[in-house]
């Protein structure tokens, strides 16, 4: 079972959207600019493509979540497809089996699309792969792997922010990720993202307990020390703090992470002076974010959660074999 | 009933016996190698005869840990599919350990299994008695009585005792009863992870198993062994520094031997790619370092055994997301094949490679067994080591077809397995 063989059909259109690592620059790029095209749909009267109409989508939450779900489940509607929300208790299901029955249950009642949170690493491959052919698989985070959705619209708004990638080039952006990387999806799509579309320097900035094992066997370059590796960034990615790491041996308090590496005024003057600063979200003020910071004229952080819409739009309009502006007869599933 | 296996090459480690030539096996024994016995002569009736030219004449195989699911988890395996599975693969003996449900830390439990393997016939089934009570690492188990009950050693099986107190007891007490502790050297808390700790696990977002999680435990024994004088055999490595670890502590004179599981000889946890389950083993598979590690180890005889590590699963015990998925490979039926791979690869000779399988193993649990010698138990395992054959699930006679190695080109096929003189395994397929 390889991702590249699960993600893209004989022609290379896009079938499943699992992880970012092994997707071509080409499609990367194709869902920016596709995004790009249905950034102006919400700011609009009628907030609505047709699209994905007579279509069936199960947002399926294995993890509780609040902006990814709404903004996957904007993004469907905004689309015209049908939504189905389900916030599955983590204890229910923690074996897999139960997983795979519920989406039988649900490919039963002729589901089009499964948009997938899990909190196992590999869970939307799993599922990818044992759904039926005509079903589409996104993943909206799974375990500690990738949250490919996120790390588009993260290049997403790096690109209206400082035209970076544009006409298929490189970039010589600097772009730091900082924080809890072990634990973080967000910065493995990332990482993949931003290294498959070019960059002239990835950096990621935490203490060793935080940094996965080998992590720059990923592509990027290891800083400890916050004040080096923010040094002349253009682009800071702040990774959230779960309060949960305080209790293990990874770190003693959340007032010393905060002192050490927290985004403070002071701290962002080591950066470039246009400077873009940007967080996944939720966001703790004062844990890995000074609120000064996270409000100040350098935060992108809510062009983040709304570009986010675009992304899915696009993402879910792709997997489901509809570009806008190409438009073909799709017949309705049956009943 | 009296066997004459014909003109098959004939390989005993024990005596170091390689060459073409005759064997003889009556009343559950064998008679004798090259020379008929008296009874044999012509025109005596009851005599059956295999045609061994081109086969290879080996004493059965002897594997040192295979799970048979019986009692307790029937759902995946049981002693009779098991043991056919393993006659299939030319193995005569199994050792099961002591986690079972129930556990086997009393005489009962062992005696079930003793009882249904004798019933199925298939192969011979010896069992390791738990170390502690219930395997919980707090009381001693009552290594005498298990024993008594025919027990070859005892073992604390995958769970760790993590007090080194209660752990420094047990092994006084199996030194007293005279009983070899069976050990697998992993630390509870840096054991944790469910893909060794790199690259990959990295990668795939999977919480890791560091090599320390082997070594500092093994350290640790080490030590206590050193203390107590108790005979040690360390199961499942999967690490070269584990390795290097041995093999200092063996030259230091300590009463240890070691084994690795054959999977870890030829995967890395590369071939994990995206999630495959089938991979998933405990320990986890290592690096390209570490496996060159382990074929060095049994190239150099600081491991001595390779065993099966047989863990039949149900398919839903490995269609999960990785983690939630449960460890191990169904592994009778590949062991002769990738062990011959690795004479192929010049690591062992042939002879070396059916010592690891047949005569170390039976030496470790010391029991009667892995030696075709004059008046040995004749389990005899024949096999076509030229026969090429690609491992299908139908072709697996084990009920678990739980194998990463499904689809692979493998080399070496058994045709016929004796168990104490009876013909228990013959390939049908095989034209002879």
């Amino acid at each position: 079972m390889q991702a590249r063989d699960l993600q893209t059909d004989g022609q290379g259109r896009l079938k499943h959207f699992l992880c970012i690592e092994g997707l071509p620059r080409t499609l990367l790029c194709a869902i920016l600019d596709t995004a790009e095209s249905f950034a102006g749909v919400s700011q609009r009267a009628v907030k609505k493509v047709p699209l994905l109409r007579g279509k069936t989508i199960a947002n399926l939450f294995f993890e509780p979540s609040t902006r990814t779900r709404t903004t996957f489940e904007l993004a469907a509607k905004r689309l015209s497809a049908d939504v189905l929300n389900l916030d599955i208790q983590a204890s229910s299901t923690s074996k897999g089996e139960s997983l795979l029955d519920t989406l039988r249950t649900l490919e039963a009642m002729h589901c089009d699309m499964f948009v997938v949170r899990h909190g196992m690493s590999g869970a939307a491959h799993l599922i990818a792969s044992h759904v039926a052919d005509e079903v589409r698989v996104i993943n909206a985070g799974d375990g500690r792997h990738e949250h490919p959705t996120q790390a588009l619209l993260d290049c997403f708004t790096i690109r209206r922010a400082t035209g970076a990638w544009a006409e298929g080039g490189s970039s010589s952006l600097v772009i730091a990720i900082v924080g809890d990387v072990l634990h973080s999806r967000v910065a493995r799509s990332d990482i993949h993202a931003f290294n498959t579309l070019g960059v002239g320097e990835l950096r990621v900035v935490g203490p060793r307990t935080l940094l996965p094992n080998a992590v720059e066997t990923l592509g990027v370059h290891v800083f400890h020390d916050p004040e080096a590796g923010l040094r002349d960034a253009d682009v800071i990615i702040m990774l959230r703090l779960q309060n949960e790491r305080m209790q293990g041996a990874l770190l003693p308090s959340a007032l010393e992470y905060f002192k050490t590496y927290g985004l403070t005024p002071a701290r962002l003057l080591r950066a470039k002076p246009d400077v873009i600063v940007m967080h996944p979200g939720p966001i703790n003020r004062g844990v890995e974010i000074d609120s000064a910071v996270a409000d100040g004229n350098h935060s992108l952080i809510l062009e983040q959660v709304r570009y986010g819409i675009a992304v899915r739009m696009a993402v879910m309009s792709m997997a489901m074999g509809n570009i806008p502006g190409a438009r073909r007869p799709r017949t309705l599933p049956n009943d | 009933m009296r066997w004459h296996i014909r003109g098959g090459r004939v390989i005993d480690p024990a005596r170091e016996l390689d060459r073409v030539t005759d064997l003889y096996l009556a009343a559950g024994r064998v008679l004798s190698v090259d020379t008929p016995p008296p009874e044999f002569g012509n025109g005596c009736g009851n005599v059956r005869e295999v045609d061994a030219r081109g086969l290879l004449v080996c004493p059965g195989f002897v594997d040192l840990c295979a799970r048979l699911r019986e009692p307790g988890s029937e759902h995946k395996a049981t002693i009779l599919s098991e043991t056919r599975a393993a006659a299939r693969a030319g193995i005569t003996t199994l050792c099961c350990p002591p986690d079972t449900l129930p556990i086997i830390d009393t005489p009962a439990v062992a005696e079930l299994v003793h009882r249904r393997a004798e019933e199925s016939g298939h192969a011979k089934v010896v069992c390791l008695g738990a170390l502690t009570a219930g395997l919980a690492g707090r009381q001693l188990a009552e290594m005498f009585h298990l024993k008594a009950i025919g027990c070859v050693g005892v073992s604390n099986a995958r769970s760790a005792i993590a007090d080194t107190e209660v752990l420094r007891r047990a092994f006084e007490y199996a030194a007293t009863a005279g009983l070899t502790v069976f050990l697998h050297a992993e630390d509870p808390w840096l054991g944790r992870g469910c893909l060794h700790e790199g690259p990959v696990a990295t990668r795939l977002g999977l919480p890791g198993i560091p090599e320390t999680a082997e070594t500092v435990a093994l350290s640790r024994d080490l030590l206590l062994i050193e203390q107590t004088g108790v005979r040690v055999h360390f199961c499942r490595l999967s690490s070269a520094r584990a390795v290097a670890l041995v093999r200092a502590a063996r030259d230091a004179g300590l009463p240890i031997t070691a084994d690795v599981a054959a999977h870890q000889l030829h995967l890395t946890d590369i071939d994990v790619g995206y999630y495959d389950s089938l991979c998933h083993v405990r320990p986890p598979l290592r690096s390209l370092r570490d496996r060159e590690g382990l074929r060095e180890g049994v190239r150099a005889g600081v491991i001595g055994v390779i065993c099966s590590d047989h863990q039949p699963h149900e398919r839903d015990a490995k269609t999960a997301p990785f983690e939630a998925t449960e460890p191990g490979i169904s592994a009778l039926e590949t062991l002769l094949p990738l062990t011959l791979a690795l004479v192929g690869d010049a690591v062992l000779t042939l002879p070396q490679a059916i010592a690891a399988l047949s005569l170390r193993p039976a030496r470790v649990l010391g029991i009667e067994a892995g030696s075709l010698a004059p008046g040995a138990p004749a389990d005899v395992c024949l096999f076509d080591p030229q026969a090429d054959w690609t491992l299908t699930e139908e072709a697996l006679m084990s009920a678990g077809k739980n194998t990463p190695f499904l689809g692979w080109r493998l080399r070496g096929r058994v045709t016929h397995t004796f168990v104490s003189g009876r013909l228990v395994f013959e390939d049908a397929t095989a034209t002879r």
